[in-house]
């Protein structure tokens, strides 16, 4: 069987700084995936480079056994892989409804089409319905997203990824900055959204991570130091010395 | 099925049916129109005038308004129709094509839409400044060759053709001017109704989800390139149509149709009627037009006052027209307009004041300035002003003085008023 | 042809050395403010009619220093009452205001100095040929202006460079985030960067109007060009506004003064059309004739192939 998502030797530079230095990385189908690393640790940039929004400098992406290295994110989104952003990255003037509508019209075929109405398509209409009830925001449907709450903006990212129903999810840090109910609801939303499906996240809160993960690669400098399953992580000396290490300094 | 599905299926039952009535309405009144001229041919000019205008600008706002592109060079599309379609007249009365006036705008259109497609394949990468710059430097660049190629525009005198030739639809050759205001208004309905479609479409709804977030559209699928590039077709399509019931109405183009004055009208009836709303490029396209035909007939200096409504409405309702209307909707729905009515009527009297001030000192400057010698009594608001004295100066400045200091004093207690009212309406709405 | 190639040269210099200051203000304003000007060849047209208003009362000299400063203030004003009211719905709406200030500017021009061109002549000092080579004459005036043009460049790179508030400007233009950042009063900076900016467009007004004219179409034929330029050049890049500048003046004098046309070409593939044909403005057309469009045919090629300009790296 093919892996979902297959790096091999990925490379990033801005300049003369290298941010990611030569990555393999092999995520199963079907697996639930927790990058983490201290601050710095390049995280976010591995996610640009998955997803498309960077190009890498030197190495591959394979998706599903496909290349996907240097396509644009829109080319990659229609290979199935979808992502959600760290800073939320929704559209402001638009009602919640028509954002996850947003989110669904390609893959369901309608594309660039200029020959459907989209409020008669009772499909579209459905399907944003049954994605707006997942995310718990039926009640929001016709606010404008720019007028919800932090956590409900956060919600309403996750419901635009997941909307197309690409079968790999890239979540990241989806609880930034929540607080502690919070987190628990999102924890919960992001075990229902990925069940039968690839799930990688980006997570900073441990509490989330070793209880969704099903391994985890641990990320220091543009490197991966090691990948496992959430307990064997918690045991391996390198982690604690270079990860941990790093995290109390930040802390300090 | 959930209750947000039965309210959506409720609403948007309701919402068809306004709009159907709506749609039928304006067929009503586009037929209907004409019989309240009482054969006044200056209403029927301006009204098909408008009408061209209705298309031009709610085409340049599938840019401005539905894509976020700001253009400085659609004149290219409008011009362009209007000269193919010129020639492709005069063909029509050659006999070298088989074609029926009536459906010479589908000319015009397709031309719009081929020059779309090339200029918008290489200038759609971005919208913002840098678009903005590129469609300024092709409207120059097709304005400048008007004068070169001779033989195609023109020159000077431009081109002229007849309507009234080629092969007659149910009866009708264009000859009186009530005849192309029906043509005008035909495809003015079409025109608008497409438009609209095209807003609900899925490549329409993503148009807006480009304009607010380019990025996210990319990772939801979508190219922004591609989906700007469609918006960009389908809006040289429409100038194009517009540049083709231009030709036919006046039976001749020139190289005006194509410079950097046609290139900003629609700008200015978009922003001054409100680039947010479907509405808002067709009250603005009435505004504007009705400004500069009746205007120019009192006053020289008309698109004086056009750009110093133009940069006010930047400035102080940015929503234009059209959102200074809407705004109160909730106040008219809860029936409280009543209550707003005589604040705005106290601050009514200053700004008529300021517009009165401006106005005349304008006008008496201009009539100052440039009356032969001698002369120095103009009529203006139906009283002979001497414009030698200083009191009409001294008259006028007063009352733009004062008036912009009681507006000032009164404008605090307006917005308080409004918002007020406006809460209290939007309260009431809820129970 | 030497004399033609040199008289171009010198002619192209001047040329884009004008460009230059306009582009510089319009660079300098856009790099710091997020803001394309619209409005600023209209500065440039205020700077020309107002030296024309003042040297009718003062004497074209005192003119050539008041006139700008002038313009200056009232780019401040517009900045401090006008575009600060617009700043806050986005920089479409800027670009928009600007754009609607150009068109009022052009109003307003006319409503007080006319239609017409305005007799605004170089000064008797310099009316003269400054020196004669193969029977042509260079005016002196053109000398003056190349003199004034380099010094202006020359005052702008020794500021940017040398000074203080050069280095902000720099920080500023590469780093346009950091403007919020430096601790000063934001508003103040931009309003004098909109005077600073506006100033210089008005000094390029000032002189170059005895060579260029002074007229109320003057704002929009030259902005037009402006606005290539700076796209050319990669928007925010001063040093690309420098080189698109010279290289837009000299390639539009070159044009204008080398008469090859389509038919000295057609001869030489000896080919020959008809005069009546449809496309014969095609076949007779010569370089002079469509030195105009030049610049924007350069625009669109650039962005085919760079759609950052020559030295842009900013994605706008």
């Amino acid at each position: 069987m093919t892996s979902a998502i297959h790096l091999v030797d990925l490379q990033k530079s801005f300049g003369q700084t290298a941010i990611i230095r030569g990555i393999n990385l092999e995520i199963k189908k079907g697996e639930r995936h927790a990058i983490i690393g201290p601050n710095g640790a390049g995280k976010s940039t591995l996610f640009h480079l998955i997803s498309g929004k960077y190009e890498p400098t030197a190495g591959s992406v394979k998706l599903h056994g496909n290349e996907i290295t240097g396509l644009p994110p829109y080319e990659i989104y229609r290979k199935g892989l979808s992502r959600s952003f760290q800073v939320t990255n929704i559209f402001h003037r638009m009602t919640v409804y028509e954002n996850v509508r947003c989110g669904i019209m390609w893959n369901m075929g309608y594309k660039y089409s200029f020959w459907n109405r989209v409020d008669t398509t009772e499909e579209i209409n459905l399907k944003t319905e049954a994605v707006l009830e997942e995310i718990g925001m039926v009640e929001r449907a016709m606010t404008p997203a720019g007028l919800l709450t932090y956590a409900e903006q956060r919600a309403l990212e996750i419901g635009i990824t997941i909307a197309g129903g690409a079968d790999v999810i890239m979540l990241d840090e989806p609880t930034a900055g929540m607080s502690h109910s919070e987190t628990e609801q999102a924890v919960a939303l992001i075990r229902k959204i990925s069940e039968n499906k690839t799930l990688v996240m980006v997570e900073h809160d441990m509490g989330v991570v070793f209880g969704l993960a099903d391994r985890i690669s641990v990320l220091v400098y543009g490197e991966i130091i090691a990948t496992d399953t959430p307990d064997r992580i918690k045991e391996n000396e390198a982690v604690q010395e270079a990860y941990l290490g790093t995290e109390h300094d930040d802390d300090a | 099925m959930s209750t947000l599905t039965d309210m959506r299926r409720d609403m948007n039952a309701r919402m068809f049916k306004q709009q159907r009535n709506m749609w039928i309405a304006v067929a009503l009144v586009l037929g209907c129109l004409p019989l309240f001229y009482g054969g006044s041919d200056f209403a029927l000019t301006v009204s098909i005038q408008i009408g061209m205008m209705i298309i031009f600008s709610l085409a340049y706002n599938m840019l401005l308004g539905q894509g976020g592109m700001l253009s400085f060079g659609m004149a290219v599309y409008f011009g362009m129709g209007g000269f193919l379609s010129m020639h492709f007249m005069n063909m029509i009365e050659a006999d070298t094509v088989w074609l029926p006036m009536a459906l010479l705008p589908v000319v015009g259109a397709f031309i719009g839409l081929v020059l779309g497609l090339i200029i918008g394949s290489f200038s759609t990468r971005k919208a913002g400044t840098i678009f903005a710059m590129i469609s300024l430097g092709i409207g120059e660049l097709v304005a400048a060759s008007s004068l070169i190629f001779v033989k195609f525009f023109g020159g000077e005198e431009g081109v002229t053709g007849d309507r009234t030739m080629g092969p007659e639809m149910f009866g009708v050759d264009f000859a009186s001017e009530l005849e192309v205001y029906y043509l005008v208004a035909a495809w003015v309905f079409i025109a608008t109704l497409l438009m609209f479609l095209f807003s609900r479409t899925p490549v329409g709804r993503m148009a807006n989800a480009v304009r607010d977030n380019p990025e996210r559209a990319e990772f939801v699928g979508y190219s922004q390139r591609f989906v700007r590039l469609i918006s960009f077709a389908g809006a040289g399509l429409f100038s194009g149509l517009a540049g083709s019931l231009f030709a036919i109405t006046y039976e001749i183009v020139t190289e005006e149709t194509l410079n950097a004055v046609t290139s900003g009208a629609p700008l200015i009836m978009v922003m001054i009627g409100g680039a947010g709303y479907f509405i808002g490029p067709i009250i603005g396209a009435i505004f504007y037009t009705l400004l500069s035909t009746v205007l120019s007939n009192y006053t020289e200096i008309w698109l004086m006052y056009v750009g110093i409504i133009f940069v006010l409405t930047i400035m102080y309702l940015p929503a234009g027209l059209t959102g200074l209307l809407l705004m109160h909707n909730p106040i008219i729905k809860a029936k409280k307009l009543k209550r707003i009515l005589p604040v705005y009527g106290k601050i009514a009297l200053p700004v008529i004041g300021i517009f009165l001030g401006i106005v005349g000192l304008l006008e008496v400057g201009h009539y100052a300035h440039n009356a032969s010698a001698g002369d120095m009594t103009m009529s203006l608001f139906f009283v002979s002003v001497d414009t030698s004295s200083y009191l009409p100066w001294i008259f006028f400045t007063g009352i733009l003085v004062g008036g912009f200091m009681l507006a000032k004093k009164q404008a605090p207690s307006v917005a308080e008023t409004y918002e007020e009212v406006h809460k209290e309406a939007l309260g009431g709405g809820d129970k | 042809m030497i004399e033609t190639t040199i008289f171009s040269l010198l002619n192209g210099l001047v040329y884009g050395l004008l460009l230059f200051m306009l582009s510089s203000g319009l660079t300098l304003i856009f790099s710091m403010m997020g803001v394309l000007n619209f409005a600023h060849a209209s500065f440039y047209m205020l700077g020309a009619y107002f030296a024309y208003e003042m040297s009718i009362h003062i004497g074209f000299w005192p003119a050539l220093i008041l006139a700008p400063i002038a313009v200056g203030f009232a780019g401040a004003a517009l900045e401090r009452y006008g575009l600060r009211n617009v700043h806050k719905y986005g920089h479409v709406a800027e670009l928009v205001f600007t754009f609607g200030i150009a068109f009022l500017i052009e109003e307003v021009v006319q409503f007080i100095w006319g239609k017409d061109q305005q007799p605004y002549n170089a000064p008797p000092l310099l009316d003269f040929p400054l020196f004669t080579l193969f029977n042509v004459d260079f005016p002196a005036y053109k000398a003056f202006m190349l003199f004034v043009s380099i010094a202006i460049f020359i005052a702008l790179l020794v500021v940017l460079t040398k000074t203080r508030v050069g280095l902000i400007i720099q920080a500023a233009i590469t780093h346009p985030h950091m403007v919020g950042m430096l601790g000063h009063n934001v508003p103040l900076v931009f309003m004098a960067t909109f005077g600073v900016g506006t100033a210089l467009a008005g000094i390029a007004g000032v002189i170059a109007a005895p060579v260029l004219g002074t007229y109320p179409g003057m704002a929009f034929d030259l902005g037009s060009i402006i606005f290539v330029v700076v796209v050319f050049g990669g928007l925010g890049s001063l040093a690309g506004a420098f080189v698109a500048s010279l290289m837009i003046g000299i390639v539009q004098t070159f044009a204008v003064s080398f008469n090859i046309g389509m038919p000295d070409l057609l001869a030489l593939l000896g080919l020959e059309f008809g005069a009546d044909h449809f496309l014969v403005d095609l076949w007779t057309i010569s370089l002079p004739q469509i030195g105009p469009l030049i610049p924007y045919l350069m625009l669109i090629i650039m962005l085919i192939f760079r759609p950052l300009g020559l030295f842009g790296s900013r994605e706008v």
